[in-house]
């Protein structure tokens, strides 16, 4: 589950490991990428990537996620689990300050998940379990739930539930509230500009409460359109820090060779990011499950990884990633056989209808890998259209519910009951919105087993729920499940201990130190 | 136009590339798209892919050859479309005068205030990415010149004697239009579209090179776009399309050139 992945023989030197006995050293500025520019960085508003990544050093959340994922003291210093498993209580940490110099109490933990219950969809389905949430006194909050959820504890991160000043926010329209262009949090960096295009500074909290923390001055996230100048301004030295998916794949291997540079693919456990096509099972041929299954067959997902993603990454198998809970390997299997996926096309009745795939704009790698695709699925005599769109008109076009085949990939949150199901069940299907059940893929007996796996106990219940299910979908292909993606984080081997949990760097930097 | 050493070189050229986009699909009828090689294989170590391969592994020679198809195809379409809407422009400004000449002048001159690269791709991002939406945003930006240069011309045809000759015969504008003026503008009209479509292609080429090319078609331009980030790794997948693209366009130019010097005699003799 924590394994670091090696990037094969070409690793330089290997991993910054965080055991590695080292007095940390204060001072210094770190140069970071930072891709795309973020759209905002109030976390509780939006929540892309490059917001989480920035703001998740400004912001805190209740608990830290280890490798592992095993929760870890934040905000909260520590938390108990009654008996039935429907009471948490959290001892918050006392002496916290926001960067205001206002005190962060109970009060602030109650008023952000009556935010985030507005504002932050995953937040809100993460909470729905919630019954009610207390305050008994200023540093103690308990969480009452309607019926025991196994995976609760692993809700608090600070991207999933970040705490919001309440003094600043109670009684305002959040939407223009001035804050969300200086955000104010409790972090271990504050806000301090945004040169729009340009780049994103933030500076140390010299009242932070874990004292000594953090080690650096001040860290500058630049913003860099181009795939290649990122390239080159952490060749030239611009940069120390390029975050996953800030360069193209095939970059990796020339910038991992050059000279003190580390490159690491943790950092990502929370998240497990998972790529599939997301395969409209409403219309078309691909509402015949047999020919959703010769898209699986039909497509060489080795070569994939291994030429597109240049070794990185691992085969899925189904829609869990083999690095979160209850996932299983002991599902209907489907190697590349094209062979064996005309067969299928053929017995589906396939006549050469048009089928549209779009693929993500995000960049080399996902318009390569959709060409390969489309060449793959070409070859066993689909007929596929390329539509190209930017990522405005794809997000468009998939929750219109407007595509055959799509590209895409989504985080899977540590635990199927938050980042698995609400790809599958029908109550999340939802026009005009997308990473839901786009694909309209309707099962009841899905349904009811995303719903039991969320409040069965004790674990070795929900396992073989969760298994039953993963077997149920890879057998009907509700989505073609392509790779388990890996985002190497290249830097400086003088930058230390920037990646000590489970979402790296998005709250790494607390601890990170530089090695002058 | 034989006797002009250029011409024929560039003629020669354009010959070349026209039968490379006609047959050459059908003597390589592999897809350009299709992987068949370990990628980036380098040129001339392997006789079934001579110029070596992409990313993917795909035949580089093989994209050259179905390239040379979107390119001309789109250098020509366009540069023909552009002509059907700038000619009949030009020569009514020209003919008419007055608020006429007036008004499509500043038409006209609406287009031309606009970058034509900057409004190519706008228009090409606006109606998605396609062979038509090229097509048609190439043709928009390059039409402008054609109708001054028609109008420029049939404004000093207008005053000949052989035109009064037909007004006073009573003939109809169009006829006088069609049968005695644009006959005499042809000369600088084709020399022009010859080097319209060089542009044309080159400016396919740099919205392809955007990654706002067909996404079905594989195009010089495409290829070389797509090389262009390994091009340190890699530098045949961006070099061969690119002398690809730089031959077409010199030979249509010699073209152009010999055209001129065919068609304007005198002028030419005058220049020597």
């Amino acid at each position: 589950m924590s394994k670091r992945v090696l990037l094969g023989v070409l690793l330089a030197c290997g991993l910054a490991a965080p055991a590695l006995a080292q007095e940390p050293k204060a001072g210094g500025a770190i140069n970071a990428v930072i891709q795309p520019e973020p759209p905002g960085l109030m976390l509780a508003m939006v929540q892309n990537g490059p917001v989480q990544m920035v703001s998740g050093n400004i912001f805190e959340g209740l608990l830290r996620y280890s490798p592992k994922l095993e929760p870890q003291p934040e905000l909260a210093e520590s938390w108990s689990v009654s008996e039935d498993a429907k009471t948490y209580t959290f001892k918050l940490r006392k002496g916290v300050t926001w960067h205001d110099g206002k005190p962060f109490t109970a009060a602030d933990v109650l008023f952000s998940i009556e935010m985030l219950k507005q504002t932050h969809a995953r937040a809100r389905n993460n909470l729905a379990q919630v019954d009610k949430v207390e305050a008994p006194d200023d540093y103690t909050v308990v969480f009452t739930l309607k019926q025991p959820f196994g995976p609760f504890l692993g809700i608090f991160e600070v991207g999933s539930m970040p705490i919001v000043p309440k003094h600043l926010y109670e009684g305002t329209d959040w939407k223009t509230n001035p804050y969300n262009n200086a955000p104010v949090g409790t972090g271990p960096f504050m806000f301090k500009e945004w040169q729009k295009g340009s780049f994103i500074r933030l500076v140390k909290n010299p009242n932070y409460y874990e004292k000594g923390k953090p080690y650096l001055d001040e860290i500058y996230w630049q913003i860099i359109p181009d795939a290649a100048a990122r390239s080159v301004a952490y060749e030239t030295g611009k940069v120390d820090v390029l975050p996953g998916g800030s360069v193209e794949n095939f970059d990796v291997p020339r910038l991992s060779k050059l000279k003190d540079t580390c490159v690491t693919g943790a950092g990502w456990e929370f998240f497990s990011p998972l790529a599939w096509l997301w395969l409209n099972n409403r219309q078309g041929p691909l509402a015949d499950k047999r020919v959703r299954q010769a898209v699986m067959f039909a497509i060489d997902r080795d070569f994939a990884k291994d030429v597109i993603w240049n070794g990185l990454g691992k085969v899925a198998t189904g829609p869990s990633a083999s690095t979160i809970k209850y996932y299983t390997d002991d599902v209907p299997k489907y190697p590349y056989d094209p062979a064996k996926a005309k067969a299928l096309l053929k017995e589906a009745g396939y006549k050469g209808e048009k089928i549209r795939l779009l693929p993500l704009a995000y960049g080399e790698t996902w318009q390569r890998w959709g060409e390969a695709v489309k060449q793959n699925l070409q070859d066993v005599g689909m007929n596929i259209e390329t539509i190209a769109t930017d990522v405005a008109g794809f997000n468009q076009k998939i929750g219109d519910w407007d595509y055959d085949i799509a590209f895409t990939y989504l985080y899977q949150y540590g635990d199927p009951a938050l980042g698995v199901g609400r790809n599958y069940v029908s109550s999340a299907i939802a026009k005009g919105q997308v990473f839901n059940n786009v694909e309209g893929y309707s099962n009841p007996e899905i349904d009811k087993l995303f719903a039991d796996g969320a409040v069965a106990t004790p674990d070795s219940k929900r396992k073989e729920i969760y298994e039953k299910a993963q077997k149920i979908l890879v057998e009907d292909v509700p989505v073609a499940w392509m790779l388990e993606l890996q985002f190497p984080t290249i830097m400086r081997c003088k930058v230390k201990n920037l990646i000590t949990t489970g979402i790296g760097v998005n709250d790494g930097f607390k601890d990170a130190w530089l090695d002058k | 136009m034989l006797r002009s050493p250029s011409g024929v070189i560039g003629l020669i050229i354009l010959l070349l590339a026209i039968s490379v986009a006609l047959f050459g699909p059908m003597l390589f009828p592999n897809s350009p798209w299709r992987m068949v090689q370990r990628p980036f294989l380098p040129p001339f170590t392997l006789a079934t892919v001579p110029l070596g391969t992409d990313a993917l592994g795909r035949d580089v020679f093989a994209g050259m050859i179905f390239g040379a198809r979107v390119s001309l195809l789109v250098g020509m379409v366009s540069t023909l479309v552009a002509l059907v809407v700038g000619v009949p422009i030009g020569a009514m400004a020209g003919y008419f005068g007055g608020r006429v000449d007036d008004a499509l002048m500043r038409f006209t001159e609406f287009f031309q205030t606009i970058p034509s690269f900057a409004l190519a791709i706008v228009l090409v991002a606006i109606l998605q990415p396609s062979i038509y939406s090229i097509v048609a945003s190439i043709a928009l930006v390059s039409w402008p010149p054609v109708a001054r240069l028609v109008r420029g011309e049939v404004l000093s045809l207008r005053t000949r004697e052989y035109v009064q000759a037909a007004v006073v015969t009573g003939q109809s504008n169009t006829w006088i239009i069609l049968r005695e003026i644009l006959p005499n503008t042809l000369s600088p009209v084709i020399v022009l579209a010859s080097l319209m479509v060089a542009t044309a292609i080159l400016l396919e080429s740099s919205l392809a090179f955007l990654g706002l090319g067909d996404p079905n078609l594989i195009s010089w331009g495409y290829m070389v776009g797509a090389g262009r980030t390994v091009i340190r790794q890699a530098w045949w997948i961006t070099v061969f399309p690119g002398v690809a693209i730089l031959i077409s366009v010199l030979g249509l130019n010699l073209i152009g050139e010999g055209l001129n010097d065919a068609l304007n005699p005198r002028l030419s003799r005058e220049g020597r």
